[in-house]
């Protein structure tokens, strides 16, 4: 192991330490969540079918998220991996379940409480064009949050702003202010996104997909960016992605998810050095290499994911995994231990003790 | 190459010259907005308006296709397939599978039946792993790796010597990406294929090119086999771009930004347009465009090398 993967690893110990030590509860702490979205029908269709139909989005999720680092949330669309992290910050109410931030359930918070919540956990989105209102200026659109939580005076607000633009790179920020998100690069706008998420100084920022839609040649300033937010705020990210070589250079922690379940979490050089779910081995064979002397070992699965309307019976995986067994296909399987930071949910690791 | 504007004229391909051998891919690799995609419509003249091509000449199997009459062109397209982007707006959602097959096959061949067509519309989407009979199925009906599977289709039923492919795999899963790119690799050997390979993806160019060419504002700033442009990148932008991906192989190689961003092309810099983010940049790069230099198997426009 080299030097640089050793301090990063120690890094994320240290998180789990910490906490552990000081008897201090994870930041966030997800149990059993689910989340069911009505399929929309036609009322000749529900009085035929007799009963609703749901996408399962999430299916009884449990992870914690230690406070103080950056915890990655991986799959391929349709995993979940978005509801998951809409349901995190409480823009959607679970199906059943809990998630608590902080030790209190974010569900049973009354107004004033559900207000502190939203400054202290905030979004970054995928899509910088989407998330900014084109009618609202960049000054205007940063400073809408403390309007909002009434902080300061006009100037007051105003300065601030402007100190956040000239944090986030946008620099001579006077230039900015003014300027509506048409004006400005794709890059551009996903810093406004992401000084909006940090004016009220959160301590948990879910950003979602947020290189997405970046050109390749700024991907790594928004990255350094965002770590670099994260050292001076203090700040706890889940970074919900699709693309596990980011996920490896940015996480601390990752969770592999497919079908609405969690497949496997680990610590990153866990999951990246040795893969335990047959889902996650495929999908890191699957991403393309940029180096033409690597000849690829592909393991890819047959077929797509299937719907989450009715997902395979037992493990969501099995019909696409090449280990299947008899059990697979019956029974679902628990979350196994492979080490105190490494678990997967997987039939071929639950050994008979002898 | 270019786009007439209300507010101006954008010159989104300037000037590239390059040549393809046969059964080879070339790989053509920028950010957006680098003119990779209009360099690809150019090839066929298909360049959606108000674009025109302003001089230069394109030579399939030896004729110039600048020259050519729309009705000979027709002809020509039918030996050049061609691969859009996003297949969930490339077919039409009110038409069948197979209408889409019988529509494309008999706007090149005039005395082929309906049925003699959906019957090849069936032989292509078995090969492609898709089940015959779902000809009569509606786009919609289809996962987003099937319809891209359907555009490969598409692109082949005319059995083409040429198939540009741009941004063939951007909008799925890496799961399915690996299927599609397995598929083309497949095709390419079964078809006897030239393939002009268009994306962002320097880990696709890794593995599908055996030639790279490097877009950006516009210009080619490098071409070369791959082999040569990933162990020694000459242009400054290559090697920022090489070092910009991650590497799930290498993660301790940590992905490095190009300062600045990529530039407007209403208003491009002056001379080399790369020269506002480029580490190396000294005096003659703001005032003279660098030439397209030779240097061993590589040609590179940059003024470190002149």
């Amino acid at each position: 192991m080299n030097l640089c993967c050793y301090i990063e690893s120690a890094n994320a110990w240290l998180a789990i330490y910490t906490t552990r030590l000081l008897m201090m509860p994870p930041l966030v702490e997800v149990k059993d969540v689910m989340k069911y979205f009505p399929v929309q029908k036609s009322f000749i269709e529900t009085l035929l079918s007799g009963k609703g139909e749901f996408v399962r989005a999430v299916d009884r999720i449990s992870f914690t998220i230690n406070r103080g680092e950056i915890f990655g949330l991986v799959g391929e669309s349709g995993s979940g991996k978005t509801t998951a992290g809409r349901l995190l910050i409480r823009l959607i109410d679970p199906t059943s379940g809990e998630i608590k931030f902080d030790g209190q359930n974010i569900e049973n918070l009354d107004e004033a409480e559900l207000q502190q919540f939203r400054r202290r956990a905030q979004i970054i989105f995928q899509d910088p064009a989407a998330a900014l209102n084109p009618r609202m200026t960049v000054g205007q659109a940063i400073k809408h949050a403390l309007d909002i939580h009434k902080i300061g005076s006009e100037t007051e607000r105003q300065e601030e702003v402007l100190r956040m633009l000239k944090r986030v790179g946008m620099t001579p920020p006077e230039n900015f202010y003014n300027k509506y998100p048409h004006q400005l690069s794709g890059g551009q706008r996903q810093r406004v996104v992401i000084g909006r998420a940090m004016i009220l100084q959160p301590e948990f920022v879910v950003a979602d997909e947020p290189i997405a839609m970046v050109d390749v040649s700024i991907r790594a300033q928004i990255l350094d960016l965002m770590l670099s937010l994260k050292q001076e705020l203090g700040l706890t990210y889940v970074f919900i992605t699709h693309d596990l070589a980011t996920a490896n250079y940015f996480c601390d922690r990752i969770a592999i998810m497919y079908l609405g379940k969690i497949a496997e979490v680990g610590l990153k050089n866990e999951v990246f050095k040795s893969p335990k779910h047959p889902y996650t081995v495929a999908l890191m064979s699957a991403i393309p290499v940029p180096d033409p002397k690597h000849k690829p070992e592909r393991l890819i699965p047959k077929g797509e994911i299937p719907s989450s309307i009715s997902p395979p019976p037992g493990c969501r995986f099995h019909p696409r995994c090449p280990y299947t067994f008899e059990r697979c296909p019956r029974e679902e399987p628990r979350m196994l231990r492979i080490s105190e930071t490494h678990y997967v949910a997987c039939h071929l690791f639950d050994k008979p003790v002898s | 190459m270019d786009y007439p504007t209300r507010i101006g004229n954008v010159r989104a391909v300037d000037h590239v010259s390059f040549s393809l051998q046969k059964g080879q891919t070339l790989g053509v690799v920028g950010e957006s907005g680098c003119g990779k995609s209009t360099l690809g419509f150019s090839v066929i003249r298909l360049v959606p308006s108000p674009g025109i091509i302003t001089e230069g000449s394109v030579i399939v199997d030896g004729t110039d296709i600048m020259r050519l009459s729309e009705k000979e062109m027709r002809r020509l397209r039918g030996h050049v397939g061609f691969i859009f982007q996003d297949p969930m707006t490339s077919l039409n959602p009110v038409k069948r599978i197979g209408d889409h097959f019988v529509e494309f096959i008999r706007a090149h061949e005039k005395n082929v039946s309906a049925e003699d067509t959906l019957e090849r519309a069936r032989k292509i989407l078995e090969s492609l792993g898709i089940l015959p009979e779902r000809v009569n199925d509606y786009p919609h009906q289809f996962s987003g790796g099937m319809r891209q599977r359907v555009m490969i289709g598409l692109g082949l039923a005319l059995k083409p010597k040429l198939l540009i492919a741009d941004e063939p795999t951007t909008s799925l899963d890496v799961i399915v990406e690996a299927q599609i790119l397995e598929l083309m690799n497949k095709l390419k050997k079964e078809y006897d294929l030239t393939l002009i390979l268009i994306t962002h993806n320097i880990g696709i160019i890794a593995e599908m090119a055996d030639t790279v060419a490097v877009m950006y504002a516009g210009r080619m700033v490098e071409f070369g086999p791959t082999t040569d442009i990933f162990e020694n990148p000459l242009h400054p932008y290559t090697k920022g771009l090489l070092e910009s991906a991650p590497n799930i192989k290498h993660p301790e190689r940590s992905m490095r930004a190009i300062p600045g961003s990529p530039p407007d092309l209403m208003n491009p810099p002056s001379g080399c347009k790369f020269h506002p983010r480029c580490p190396h940049a000294f005096e003659p790069c703001a005032l003279r465009e660098p030439l397209l230099l030779h240097r061993e198997r590589q040609r590179v426009a940059c003024h470190l090398y002149d």
